[in-house]
């Protein structure tokens, strides 16, 4: 089985590359990622394509959540960890020495497995504590987006008559879909997901990805995800990932009707993982 | 066998209760005695006048009370803000370099540091140099001495705020310190209480008065003066051979420890069924 763990050859990056229509919105090119001494990212390459959803997949601990991590700079929060390689926004290295992590952020917004809004504020409060903590004062207009952004996630019903409850009084979904609002707010170009939906249940999870791939109209999104099912059902795109290394990446229906490497067959069809 | 398994359970229950009177005893004992001796001179001029002359009658401790709370003040405005700054450095900044672990280390040789040699340290920086006791000298090794033990606890707070929160504000472009002060905010409950827990602690301080804030029969009369303190009068009062000064000295000592019981109090009430970083 380890003998087929291989980099994509250079045919297929080209294959891959841009050159169709679709346009990129971020370009992974030969990222490696390290903590301390463990290497969890070996030359990765991948086109992020402007407004579609990309899915990645593969087994636990397969580098899928330290990938999504590099691409808002999240990974350096890590002490003792390391990047090298480049990732494009738009065409321009966010780790390069004119973009600051900062603008990165608010460029590429994340949401995280488990829902996480900040305890101490209420559930208005999340909405808009990207904006208010970057410094945006205008009061006037905090109200429109907790509003349009809370019907844009479907939670505005479920909570505008609680809006100066506690963020933490909601269910896990509606958590989720809080700092979801949360993480829009701010108006990102790119959204990343870290499993979101792992830590829900059936129905928050349908609600959830019916969100997704409305989001995509406006934003493109990148998900991780160990459901193969989710993948297929939301990813335009789907990445598959095995050992730091991505193995394969193509349209969604091709990756899993159609796959080219024998790993990646392996492991959709359940025979490992 | 079931009989050894029951003798040595009831053996264990009754030597954890013996311990616990052997440890409340003396508590109760020392309470019940300063309260008992204490309350007799408490009035209202125990709070309104100077201390009186020895083998006189009348006077009480007012200057002594000021100058305590006066200490506390000015200890605390250097104590608080350093060492709650110095928490959030080991917490939020020191983590990815080895200077957090290095400052984490100096608080705990600090906080191990006698307090007569910290009022050694503000003798020689303050009194020395302004050739007089002070209240100022007083402040300066109160307050040293309450940076260790704010910024080790306050660190301690802010690391039990949980990551998930800190990297929800950082991943929605929150700038570091914006960060950090959320991160205060979310567990600002369990910095009051380790800050008023550093008043209570230095509240009972007298050996770095002796060198620092000295003492006084006056009222303040400026952050240059020595001051009177609750602490050094139960010194100097109850090791005298007055009774009218012994009385005193049992009534300042109540009122220490009521003041500091308050604040226990205060503590309690702050954290009631809270979770520590809610």
């Amino acid at each position: 089985m380890l003998e087929s763990v291989t980099s994509l050859d250079v045919e297929e990056r080209q294959r891959l590359e841009p050159h169709d229509a679709l346009e990129t919105k971020m370009e992974v090119v030969g990222l490696d990622a390290w903590y301390s001494t463990k290497q969890a990212l070996v030359d990765v390459n991948l086109n992020v394509r402007s407004n579609k959803v990309t899915a990645i997949i593969g087994p636990s601990g397969c580098g899928k959540s330290t990938l999504i991590r590099c691409l808002n700079r999240m990974h350096e929060l890590v002490p003792g960890s390391r990047v090298t390689g480049s990732v494009l926004l738009d065409g321009k290295n966010i780790y390069g020495s004119d973009l600051d992590a900062v603008d990165v952020r608010r460029r590429v917004g994340m949401v995280f497995q488990k829902p996480n809004p900040f305890p101490n504020m209420s559930i208005a409060d999340n909405v808009t504590a990207g904006l208010k903590l970057a410094g945006v004062k205008d009061e006037s207009s905090m109200k429109e987006v907790e509003r349009r952004t809370l019907e844009r996630v479907g939670l505005w019903d479920e909570v505008k008559d609680d809006l100066k409850r506690s963020g933490a009084s909601l269910s896990g979904g509606q958590q989720q879909r809080l700092c979801i609002a949360r993480a829009l707010a701010i108006e990102p170009e790119v959204l990343l997901m870290d499993e979101p939906c792992s830590a829900l249940d059936p129905t928050a999870t349908a609600k959830i990805e019916q969100l997704i791939t409305s989001l995509k109209q406006t934003y493109t999104v990148v998900i991780v995800t160990h459901n193969m099912q989710q993948a297929a059902r939301i990813a335009d795109y789907t990445a598959f990932m095995y050992l730091g290394k991505l193995i394969e990446y193509d349209e969604t229906t091709t990756l899993f009707e159609n796959p080219r490497q024998e790993l990646t067959e392996r492991y959709i069809t359940g025979k490992f993982g | 066998m079931k009989l050894r398994r029951v003798v040595s359970d009831k053996l264990w229950t009754v030597f954890t209760v013996v311990a616990l009177g052997l440890a409340i005893v003396p508590l109760l004992s020392i309470l019940f005695d300063i309260a008992s001796k204490g309350i007799s001179v408490i009035n209202l001029d125990f709070f309104t006048q100077l201390p009186p002359l020895a083998n006189a009658s009348g006077g009480g401790m007012g200057n002594a009370i000021q100058g305590t709370l006066l200490l506390v003040a000015l200890s605390s405005a250097i104590g608080l803000p350093i060492g709650l700054f110095s928490g959030v450095y080991i917490s939020e900044y020191g983590v990815t370099n080895r200077y957090g672990s290095a400052v984490r280390f100096l608080g705990d040789v600090l906080a191990g540091i006698p307090s007569i040699v910290t009022g050694v340290l503000a003798y020689t920086l303050i009194v020395l140099t302004f050739q007089s006791f002070s209240v100022l000298a007083g402040g300066v090794a109160l307050g040293t001495m309450m940076i260790p033990i704010v910024s080790n606890t306050t660190a301690e707070a802010l690391k039990s705020v949980p990551n998930s929160i800190r990297e929800a504000s950082i991943a929605l472009g929150i700038r570091k310190w914006r960060t950090s002060l959320l991160i205060m905010a979310n567990a600002k409950k369990a910095i009051a209480t380790a800050s008023l827990l550093a008043i209570a602690r230095i509240t009972g301080e007298t050996a770095p008065l002796i060198l620092t804030a000295g003492i006084s029969t006056l009222w303040f009369s400026g952050f240059n003066q020595p001051v009177g303190s609750l602490t050094y009068y139960i010194y100097y009062f109850g090791t005298s051979p007055y009774q009218n000064w012994q009385n005193m000295a049992w009534g300042a000592a109540l009122i220490l420890i009521a003041i500091v019981l308050g604040i226990n109090a205060a503590v309690r009430l702050i954290t009631r069924g809270k979770k520590a970083y809610a």
